[in-house]
């Protein structure tokens, strides 16, 4: 059932996308840093992949010393206030917080840090200095949260930074992927903003690194290149009927929606293909904008999919309904899309097998395809001896250094797809990585 | 660029975090830890001629869901033997130089604090406390809190211990008194180069009600605990002022003590003079790793007011502290409620009809739950914006000019102050009040 109506104004559009995570006021934030128990050994920190001194920026706030909640937080995460919104808390630090086994609501850290880091950039408070000069350059191929952190971490240490970013904006996926109800583009632009005006890197738009010859110029012009491509395009699935008008992936699609808002046009009915997180974003946005009919096609069972639980919950109340056990076989339609056939699905023998005696159609205007992206696989095989893991993702040592030693990656690069944070983390530790390499 | 370090009346230390001597400063093992996490200095447990404890030591006040937001214990001086706590102590100097080590000690006869002098300095112990202050226990045996309420034995002991220490000596006072400053001047007097206050409050922190037994309970029976805590600050700062402001007692390094926790109660008591802060119950609490707190907000604090050592504000609220009769009679506040952060609670309302001056009005309307003030009837007291659960919903707003002044003290040299039971000059003259029946209306 739809329970959104299409929005037509901006003001509609932000109605429909209302902020999940909405900023605390002074009040809130007080009595729930209250709360905090102050653990020793605290298993929100060892829960947080850039491990925050979470009790400690609770116990700032709750001090009023605000700007040193921001220092412990942005000293552990540079893109503490993105990832105080946008991070999956319910299975990190919120998840690990002691109070869930006493079923008490655990602290809301995502929410309080949030609120830290918020006040600090509003404030413009300068909390961190550039290095002194150590006189070398690092390029970092990709500006988003993990090139951001690793020029971050840099500029710390010394380096000169320049950043290539294909697009027009910074913050990579934060800013152009990920679901309108989780972060504006306000509050991604304006964390980046702040940490440029303290850390002074540079960051060329549309410039897009694709050419043997740019590689080349990098290699000569700096002493080390950081890789944070993450992935690129939503993978073909190789069906028929793929190339249909309306048959979309489901990253191009979010990054339509992100940068037109209630311009974008969703027609009536729309099929998300898979059941990742990003599946549960595109299913939750069609709806939100205004689709009479959202379908979720998952393949297997709904005890397998990817993505997390409170996603999934989150698609169906923006009334979304779901198919599990099903799979595509092809596209129907004539030049634009008509429909989606599913073949049925079943385990056999811990496999699954697709039973084309049982088919059906759906019947849809769009079809959303959040089936993977593809590895940015192009860039690397013009990296001299780069290697690659068997899932195309960068293979890296424990300081982030490529197998080509003036190489170090991050981020979705070499995982293959993952949180904000975990790429802020590994742009962190690269930057580190680089300096170790460069001081050896 | 900021340096905490401090020399506290001889004794240097790399920052004004000390622990006191308590249960955290028992052995070498807490002290090297609490060293690492990054604890400036360290008041060792006092020593002394070991003790046998109790079981069931320690007793706390809780409030709504606040854990011990006071504490008081039972447990008296070490029960170590000396010979274990000097060979730590002298380990515990080896690893960390620089830091704080100081010997908190009582003893009994003059022979007993000269040797003891001697050991500790000999352990390596960078100064010595003086605990004239435990009320339990130890006073019983003419030690402690019993020394500290005697100025005159007060002042011979710090005399004979002076005359033994080749180290600075901190004495250590009792808050069990009804004024600081007779054995804060006994301690000057007998030659101390510093005091630290307060120890612990006589206290009984609850009755078991199946037993009726106070807390901690030992075997049916319990006994007056010493009281620590957040809830002693305001009583630690009032008498560190009492110190700070002396002519005299006010010219050697105060350490202060009681319910420390935060940066912002360590940046209090230096600005009421203390050099110091020693904490005990926060660490029983939460563990040594609160210092991070404590540390980052303090360089916040200096950094963001151009401080480069905590002396540069040591003391600056001292001026401000003065005595009631020279407070100005001219200053009036009015309260102002914000309509719009207004969340009804009424609590501003019925804590001032029934509470206070009875300047609060409620709406005719019962859909209308925001109070409004009486101007004219408000004095200006605060308590409504004190349980105000809103942040900046009530304030107090400042209604005079600021030219006037004239206090208590300045209307009594102008013969201008009520002296008769029904003078004209009554403060409270002409201010409204409701009629007694009229409470019967309600």
């Amino acid at each position: 059932m739809a329970e959104y109506k299409k929005p037509k104004t901006e003001a509609e559009f932000e109605n429909n996308f209302k902020q999940k995570n909405p900023l605390m006021n002074d009040t809130e934030a007080y009595y729930e840093a209250s709360r905090c128990l102050f653990c020793y050994d605290a298993p929100c920190i060892q829960a947080c992949p850039t491990s925050i001194d979470i009790p400690l920026f609770i116990k700032q706030i709750h001090t009023d010393n605000i700007t040193g909640a921001s220092k412990t937080i942005f000293e552990s995460n540079w893109l503490g206030n993105a990832c105080g919104i946008v991070c999956p808390t319910g299975v990190l630090c919120e998840g690990a917080c002691v109070y869930n086994h006493q079923d008490v609501p655990p602290i809301k850290i995502g929410r309080l840090q949030n609120y830290a880091t918020n006040k600090t950039i509003d404030a413009g408070k300068v909390i961190f200095k550039v290095g002194e000069s150590n006189g070398k350059k690092i390029a970092i191929i990709g500006a988003g949260p993990a090139g951001i952190a690793c020029a971050c971490e840099a500029r710390t240490l010394g380096y000169e930074v320049d950043l290539f970013e294909a697009k027009e904006k910074p913050s990579g996926l934060t800013v152009y992927g990920i679901a309108p109800y989780k972060i504006t583009n306000e509050e991604v632009l304006k964390e980046v903003e702040y940490l440029q005006n303290q850390l002074d890197f540079n960051i060329k738009y549309k410039a897009t690194i694709n050419s043997k010859a740019a590689l080349k110029s990098l290699e000569d012009d700096y002493d080390a290149i950081f890789i944070g491509v993450g992935l690129g395009k939503t993978r073909n699935l190789e069906l028929e009927g793929e190339e249909k008008e309306n048959v979309i992936g489901a990253v191009e699609f979010v990054e339509e929606l992100r940068m037109k808002h209630h311009k974008l046009a969703v027609p009536k009915k729309v099929v998300i293909l898979g059941g990742g997180n990003t599946a549960m974003d595109a299913a939750s946005e069609a709806a939100r904008m205004g689709a009479k009919k959202t379908v979720l096609a998952y393949r297997n069972s709904k005890e397998k999919m990817g993505a997390y639980r409170f996603e999934y919950d989150l698609a169906i109340s923006a009334g979304v309904d779901s198919l599990f056990n099903v799979t595509p076989i092809a596209i129907t339609g004539n030049g634009k899309v008509e429909g989606v056939k599913f073949a049925k699905t079943e385990m056999v023998d811990g496999k699954l097998k697709t039973n084309m005696n049982n088919t059906f159609i759906v019947r849809c205007d769009m079809v959303i395809k959040a089936t993977g992206q593809a590895k940015q696989g192009h860039l690397y095989g013009l990296i001299d001896d780069l290697e690659i893991d068997t899932k195309k993702r960068i293979k890296t040592n424990d300081e982030f250094q490529t197998s080509n030693p003036m190489y170090f990656a991050g981020g979705d690069a070499i995982n293959g797809g993952a949180e904000v944070v975990n790429a802020a983390y590994d742009g962190k530790m690269a930057a580190q990585g680089i300096h170790n390499w460069l001081n050896k | 660029m900021i340096d905490l370090s401090v020399n506290f009346g001889g004794i240097k230390a790399p920052n004004p975090f000390w622990l006191a001597s308590a249960p955290p400063t028992n052995s070498g093992y807490q002290i090297m830890k609490a060293f690492e996490a990054g604890w400036g200095g360290a008041v060792w447990k006092t020593l002394g001629v070991p003790v046998v404890n109790v079981s069931s030591r320690y007793g706390s006040v809780n409030y709504r869901n606040s854990k011990m937001m006071g504490f008081s214990n039972i447990e008296l001086i070490t029960d170590r033997t000396l010979a274990d706590n000097l060979r730590e102590m002298e380990e515990v100097k080896k690893y960390f130089p620089d830091h704080a080590v100081i010997a908190s000690l009582m003893v009994e006869s003059r022979a007993e604090w000269e040797q003891i002098i001697k050991d500790v300095e000999n352990a390596g112990a960078d100064g010595i406390e003086l605990n004239f202050g435990c009320p339990h226990g130890m006073c019983e045996r003419g030690m402690g809190s019993a020394v500290g309420q005697e100025p005159e034995v007060l002042k011979t002991i710090v005399g004979w211990v002076k005359e033994a220490a080749n180290i600075p000596v901190i004495t250590k006072l009792t808050p069990n008194i009804s004024d600081i400053i007779p054995p804060g001047l006994a301690a000057l007097q007998g030659g101390t180069d510093s005091i630290s206050l307060i120890n612990t409050i006589k206290s009984i922190v609850g009755i078991d009600l199946d037993t009726y037994a106070p807390y901690p309970i030992v075997d049916g029976k319990g006994t007056n605990g010493g009281y620590c805590g957040p809830a002693v600050k305001p009583i630690a700062m009032n008498m560190l002022k009492d110190l700070a402001q002396h002519p005299e007692i006010g010219r050697i390094p105060l350490s202060g003590i009681g319910g420390i926790e935060t940066w912002r109660d360590v940046v209090e008591f230096i600005l009421l003079g203390a050099t110091s802060v020693q904490v005990c119950t926060a660490v029983m609490h939460y563990g040594f790793g609160i210092v991070r707190e404590m540390e980052a907000g303090l360089r916040q604090f200096m950094e963001e007011r151009n401080y480069n050592t905590i002396y540069d504000f040591a003391g600056k609220a001292l001026p401000n502290v003065t005595e009631w009769k020279h407070l100005n009679l001219e200053h009036k506040v009015v309260a102002e409620i914000n309509a719009d952060k207004c969340v009804g609670c009424e609590l501003c309302y019925i804590s001032c009809d029934d509470g206070a001056h009875q300047a609060i009005s409620l709406s005719d309307d019962p859909l209308n739950r925001i109070p409004s003030i009486i101007e004219e009837n408000c004095v200006g007291c605060n308590l409504c914006s004190l349980v105000c659960p809103v942040e900046d919903c009530i304030t107090m707003v400042k209604k005079d000019d600021g030219t006037e002044h004239s206090s208590w003290n300045e209307r009594t040299l102008n013969n201008d102050i009520p002296t008769t039971f029904n003078d004209d000059r009554a403060g409270g003259k002409g201010h409204f009040v409701p009629k007694p029946s009229d409470a019967l209306k309600i």
